[in-house]
């Protein structure tokens, strides 16, 4: 991200009391971002600690006994596993469908020349004051008989009107030159999108395409909703309930009583399943930040 | 006689462009339909508000009855405590997470280093890609009363643990906490697309008439996001009711939920859990009406103050 970055390269260097400053400020933002990744490195320590070394010292980053006892019990146990499968397919199939239906929407209306184009915009706007809300949705997808079923996790979230404007925002970016001479060349409406728009918009599709599988990978509220079958549940709804099981409290926030030889899973197992939930997702982060400025900030502050 | 023609005209040059173009129509239908389907539908639903909504009859053959379910919301006893809890946490975001974007993006443009920038950014962003159950996991872990972090802190200062996570004044503090931890770095992507258009050029004319830094900061750096600053806060004044529903669930138990029960848990308890359909619907209505009343208000109020508001 390039921001006023040689703002000061052969500008007057300022006196002691603005270097001062300056070397505070520059500590001061590192440990803003220390704050920001610690309660991750947190995590990840404990979840490869013993429960014993958990228990002696609360803080800890680097486990002085370093177990895996809690991923081997995560494995052999196969429900976490179950849950992250069932998210990724979630995953793909939900960003898929979304960027199929947000990029063909995006397209003709980004165009000028598009008949119709004001009134369907306005279609559009109107979805982002205006909602159904809650139970009229619940009620639809109620009666579509998608209850139990992945549609229902995929298709009330698919196409953001805000992401459809940032997508259109890019592609009305892109020189209208390159599309006069391709239609000059025999190319038809649809050649122009699939060859020349679509592998120029690259920057935004990555960036509004991490953002659809963050919000598929990270949905609670629509699979507790919809999806009652265990066997389709996704890992959050998962991982909520070996938290809340290791916490002593049931899904519905009411104590749970163990009985005489019971006892919650090991706090290094709730640690490893908050780990493997997260990884898939920050996996896919690095490759897809690049194009964050490129594509979305051209798309979202030009519009 | 002619204007008819040049009618005629239209609707012909209409129907060629259609003709010629159809890859175009057929390019938005998919997403039309959806639009159609997935959110005007949902919108005709809420005429259930005014019905005794009965789902084996129907939306169509359900007896209507006006406001009642209104005046039941207004007069019921649940109504003031929802509205208390709802909007003190609003207060409360508005008050210690809505300034901290700001502040960190004002922070972050003081730094010349263009790679220790992006590090920093990087790492306030990562927050915002994970989900509220994770975040109230490790709120979970860091604040349980045996082997929390934050209790044995506490332990050590003082010699006694709080019950963070079942007591009832600790339940707001952490959602904005929780919320400041989360969105910070991502809320602050916009001011920063701000701050970038800034031309540097009236730095350094400031720094020639020697303006020192917090002189360029208030009359440089502040008016270039202001306009962004009060979009946001139109925006977020208008949510003032939606506090999120995830969030407050993932974070609500037995112990805690005279504190924890907002509208938008309320309208999913009764709606979807003691399917009084009807009823939840009016009550999202309200929400909906407030927030449209709270924008137009806000920027109304924006405009007189000379701002551009949001539309």
């Amino acid at each position: 991200m390039k921001i006023n970055n040689n703002r000061n390269s052969n500008a007057i260097r300022g006196s002691v009391g603005y270097r001062t400053t300056q070397v505070f400020i520059y500590l001061f933002a590192g440990l803003i971002g220390i704050m920001a990744i610690l309660p991750f490195l947190y995590v990840l320590g404990g979840s490869f600690a013993t429960e014993r070394e958990l228990y002696e010292r609360p803080f800890l980053i680097i486990p002085h006994e370093f177990s895996l006892n809690a991923y081997k019990f995560i494995l052999d146990d196969g429900r976490i596993l179950k849950g992250l499968l069932n998210s990724i397919k979630v995953t793909l199939a939900g960003t898929a469908v979304a960027m199929a239906l947000s990029a063909t929407f995006a397209y003709p209306l980004s165009r000028k020349d598009f008949n119709g184009r004001a009134t369907i915009l306005n279609m559009v706007i109107v979805t982002m004051v205006f909602s159904g809300g809650l139970i009229p949705n619940y009620l639809l997808v109620k009666s579509l008989n998608m209850i139990d079923s992945y549609a229902a996790l995929i298709f009330p979230g698919a196409m953001s009107a805000f992401n459809m404007v940032i997508i259109k925002n890019f592609f009305e970016q892109i020189p209208q030159e390159l599309s006069e001479s391709a239609v000059i060349d025999g190319c038809t409406d649809a050649g122009i999108f699939f060859r020349i728009v679509l592998p120029l918009s690259k920057p935004v599709l990555a960036s509004i395409s991490l953002f659809y599988a963050v919000g598929y990978w990270n949905d609670y509220f629509n699979c507790m909703l919809y999806i009652n079958d265990t066997a389709k549940q996704t890992a959050q709804l998962i991982l909520r309930s070996i938290v809340l099981l290791a916490s002593g409290f049931d899904l519905s926030g009411s104590p749970i009583d163990f009985g005489p030889m019971g006892a919650p899973p090991e706090q290094a197992v709730k640690l490893a399943s908050t780990i493997v939930t997260i990884v898939p997702i920050l996996v896919v982060y690095p490759f897809v930040q690049k194009f964050f400025t490129k594509g979305v900030m051209v798309g979202a502050v030009k519009g | 006689m002619k204007k008819k023609h040049v009618k005629k005209n239209r609707i012909k040059r209409y129907a060629t462009y259609a003709v010629h173009h159809w890859t175009l129509y057929a390019l938005v239908l998919p997403g039309l339909i959806y639009l159609i389907v997935f959110k005007y539908i949902p919108m005709a639903g809420l005429v259930i508000a005014f019905q005794d909504f009965n789902p084996f009859v129907g939306i169509l053959k359900s007896p209507f009855v006006g406001l009642k379910h209104f005046r039941f919301l207004f007069s019921g006893r649940d109504f003031v405590p929802l509205l208390v809890n709802t909007l003190s946490i609003s207060l409360l975001n508005l008050l210690f997470y809505f300034p901290m974007p700001i502040v960190i993006a004002l922070l972050l443009n003081e730094i010349r280093s263009y790679r220790y920038k992006s590090l920093v950014q990087t790492m306030v962003y990562i927050p915002h890609f994970i989900s509220f159950v994770i975040v109230a996991s490790i709120t979970y872990v860091l604040c349980n009363e045996d082997t929390g972090l934050v209790n044995s802190i506490i332990r050590s200062l003082t010699g006694t643990t709080k019950p963070l996570l079942s007591g009832t004044q600790y339940f707001r503090p952490i959602i904005v906490i929780q919320n400041i931890w989360k969105e910070t770095g991502w809320g602050m992507i916009i001011f920063l697309a701000a701050l970038a258009g800034v031309d540097v050029q009236l730095y350094e004319a400031a720094k020639v008439d020697g303006a020192g830094r917090w002189r360029q900061m208030w009359h440089i750096t502040l008016p270039a996001i202001k306009g962004t600053i009060v979009i946001m806060l139109i925006l977020r004044v208008g949510a003032l009711l939606n506090t999120g529903y995830e969030q407050i669930y993932l974070m609500s138990n037995a112990l805690n939920r005279s504190v924890a029960d907002v509208f938008d848990t309320y309208v999913y308890r009764i709606g979807v859990s003691n399917g009084q359909y009807s009823f939840a619907t009016a009550v999202g209505i309200f929400k909906g009406i407030v927030g449209c009343v709270m924008v137009l208000t806000t920027n109304w109020l924006a405009k007189r103050m000379g701002e551009s508001g949001i539309y």
